[in-house]
């Protein structure tokens, strides 16, 4: 029995209850790779494809096209073909559906909510019964911790993990000082305080690199190594249209546009994203706070900060993940770093290859803290 | 951020607005309760509870009650708006309004107009509308295509908490007078509702579900049926495009043009009655406007052209469904290319 692997409902998110299968994109009986695109799944967030996460050979499709199921609901069975049909019959039938709630498990995502500096900030957590060295996520321009929704539940397998709401984004305060990488690489060490962290692993998307870089220089104490995800601070470039619409749109049009410069595969971005981003930029101050940060570092097409620099001195473990069809930072600028920093370019991903290619950068990043935390 | 229903959505809105602006008030029938006779202050908080709490924090003078004439406090409401107040009133059940609605037709909607646009009338109206209560056709009904047939006020259905909140904000700043309709069967549904304050823009519409097959237009508590009528279709490899307007004055004709444009499909949901409905107005602006795009004639799901029953099985048939819905897009995809 202990030959047959479940796979099931992932959780997208601290908010999914629920998922529908939309379609299965292998059949019945064939064998499957680990992060082989084996479903696509709808979320009333998202919809996206499913990566499996194990290989094996496909025994049983449980769940099918159209269900909708609650997280952790069985999917499909892997088995070895010499397990019998029997036995897999007795697995589907005796599966039960660990509830979310009750479960103390790694995967387990909570909410909470900090006062430092006179600031308000809100991060997700999960895995923090490791003593591992932490993994602190941060997002990028107008991002926020939901971001990661792909990435957080794996990471908490061996470590924990913490996605912030960097200041004027998401649930955290929206009034900034200057909006600066200092005021927003303090409200990380803020973080790792609240934490009683001494180190951790910094993995920034975007201008959240540019984040990781400061607090690198000005706490370098703290900072295990960077993770830089489509990376701001290496180039002195930056896709104008992208940081102006995102400031400026007002119609649920204009923000689809807008949205769809992150992705390779335009059809990602779903109604419910757009609602995400119009719910954000409506809060009080907000549109302030974007408009703020983006003028102080990312104006009119360029970047303000350079950190190519810092990142040829090797103070810490680098690692750059870039997507090759990139709209809004030239993974061409990973070419230009020095032979120490560990590179990797995904081809079918645009700007957010944490959830384009959710399983790769996944794997990329558990290999990158292991090979860390045993130097 | 955690969890309201919509009644919480609607308070917090008008409270956090009451404490940002002095100038914000409330007037109503037993919008607190107990004014006038012993005994328990804020007894009620509205009919259904949604003012409740607010004269504790906001006393006497910001939180009235009033006699039940609607025409008095409805004009004294218009009144005050147009000298410097902004006030909120509530009218219990939009079936009330008969009895006030010069006040609101012809003068608030109006003043703006009439003193060559030198008046504003920042004037909310709140009130009740919908079937399925069990409270018989004078107080059931949607009349929400009347005060949309008025230029000069603008007419909101919020058909979530989220939105409920977002609305009101808007409502309270705007400067002209506005007409918010709340459903009274869903002041018990709950969702996601931010702490902050924010606003939703009135005329422009929600597209709460994607797809290219067909485009429902659904209005207030309609909507929530049209996604679950939806999310079976999808099922059923129907993709359905759902937009809720949010407001039927200003109108986003826009976002409805657009998803017409992709789906050439369309079904409208109004739990009014069919004849001078927002479902004859938008069948009429997408025939006008976007005819050559229709793959199929539009269909419509309304309440019949009666009151609403009193007999529960006899009202539970008037209303629409989200069964009824799902066979109207059928019947519009059926054979489709």
């Amino acid at each position: 029995m202990s030959d047959i692997q479940p796979i099931v409902m992932p959780k997208w998110g601290l908010a999914m209850e629920e998922g529908m299968l939309t379609a299965w994109l292998v059949q019945d009986g064939s064998q499957i790779e680990k992060g082989q695109e084996i479903a696509e799944i709808e979320t009333t967030k998202i919809a996206n494809v499913f990566e499996s996460p194990a290989s094996g050979t496909l025994r049983r499709l449980v769940a099918k096209q159209g269900d909708v199921v609650p997280v952790g609901a069985l999917l499909a069975v892997l088995a070895p073909p010499a397990v019998s049909d029997a036995d897999i019959d007795g697995f589907v039938a005796g599966f039960v559906v660990e509830s979310p709630k009750d479960a103390d498990t790694a995967g387990a995502i909570a909410e909470g909510r900090m006062e430092r500096s006179g600031r308000n900030v809100v991060f997700k957590a999960a895995g923090t019964q490791s003593e591992a060295t932490p993994v602190v996520l941060i997002h990028g321009f107008g991002g926020d911790s939901d971001n990661w929704l792909f990435n957080i539940e794996e990471i908490a397998k061996n470590r924990p993990v913490y996605a912030l709401d960097l200041p004027g984004h998401g649930k955290s305060t929206k009034s900034l000082t200057d909006g600066g990488l200092g005021e927003l690489s303090a409200s990380v060490v803020d973080l790792l305080d609240e934490i009683g962290a001494a180190k951790a692993h910094l993995v920034g998307h975007s201008l959240g690199a540019a984040v990781a870089f400061q607090a690198l220089l000005t706490y370098p104490g703290r900072v295990a190594s960077i993770v830089g995800i489509a990376p701001a601070g290496l180039d002195d470039r930056v896709n104008p249209d992208f940081v102006q619409g995102f400031v400026s749109a007002e119609k649920r049009k204009e923000v689809k546009a807008t949205l769809q410069l992150l992705f390779a595969d335009p059809d990602l971005v779903s109604a419910q994203m757009i609602e995400g981003v119009q719910r954000f930029k409506r809060l009080e101050g907000a549109k302030e706070a974007l408009r703020a940060i983006a003028e102080r570092n990312l104006p009119s097409g360029r970047q303000a900060s350079d950190f190519r620099a810092l990142a040829n001195e090797n103070r810490v473990p680098l690692l750059v993940i870039w997507g090759e069809r990139d709209a809004i930072l030239d993974p061409a600028a990973a070419k230009t770093l020095p032979s120490s920093v560990q590179v990797v370019v995904l081809d079918a991903a645009g700007h957010m290859p944490h959830m384009e290619a959710a399983s790769a950068v996944n794997e990329k990043l558990s290999r990158h803290f292991d090979s860390v935390d045993r130097r | 951020m955690t969890k309201k229903s919509y009644r919480d959505a609607i308070r917090e809105a008008i409270a956090s607005e009451m404490r940002r602006d002095h100038r914000v008030i409330v007037m109503g029938e037993d919008n607190a309760g107990g004014a006038g006779a012993p005994g328990e202050k804020d007894a009620w908080g509205g009919v259904l509870g949604v003012t409740k709490g607010l004269q504790p924090e906001f006393g006497a003078d910001r939180v009235l009650d009033t006699p039940i004439t609607e025409s008095a406090f409805i004009g004294a409401a218009a009144g005050a708006a147009a000298t410097g107040l902004r006030p909120i009133a509530e009218l219990m059940f939009v079936d009330f309004m008969g009895v006030c609605f010069d006040q609101i037709f012809n003068q608030a909607a109006k003043f703006r107009y009439m003193f060559g646009g030198k008046a504003v009338t920042p004037l909310v109206i709140r009130t009740m509308y919908g079937a399925g209560f069990r409270a018989a056709s004078q107080h059931s009904q949607c009349l929400y295509p009347l005060f949309t047939h008025i230029p000069g006020l603008k007419v909101v259905l919020p058909s979530s908490p989220y939105d409920a909140k977002g609305l009101m904000i808007q409502a309270i700043r705007d400067d002209d007078p506005v007409i918010f309709f709340e459903h009274k069967l869903m002041y018990d549904e709950a969702a996601e509702v931010p702490d902050e304050s924010y606003t939703i823009p009135f005329g422009e519409a929600n597209v709460t579900r994607e797809g290219r097959d067909a485009t429902i237009v659904a209005f207030g508590r309609m909507v929530n049926l049209a996604n679950q009528a939806a999310d079976e279709l999808k099922r059923q490899g129907v993709g359905v495009t759902v937009i809720d307007p949010r407001t039927t004055s200003p109108l986003d004709t826009e976002t409805i043009l657009d998803s017409v444009a992709e789906t050439g499909r369309l079904v409208v949901v109004d739990e009014s009655h069919p004849r001078c409905s927002m479902a004859s107005d938008i069948a009429r602006l997408v025939a006008e406007e976007a005819f050559s795009d229709l793959k199929a004639p539009i269909k419509t799901v309304t309440a019949p052209h009666t009151p609403v029953p009193f007999s529960p099985a006899l009202e539970d048939i008037y209303v629409p469904t989200a069964a009824k819905i799902r066979d109207a897009v059928l019947a519009v995809t059926k054979g489709r290319t």
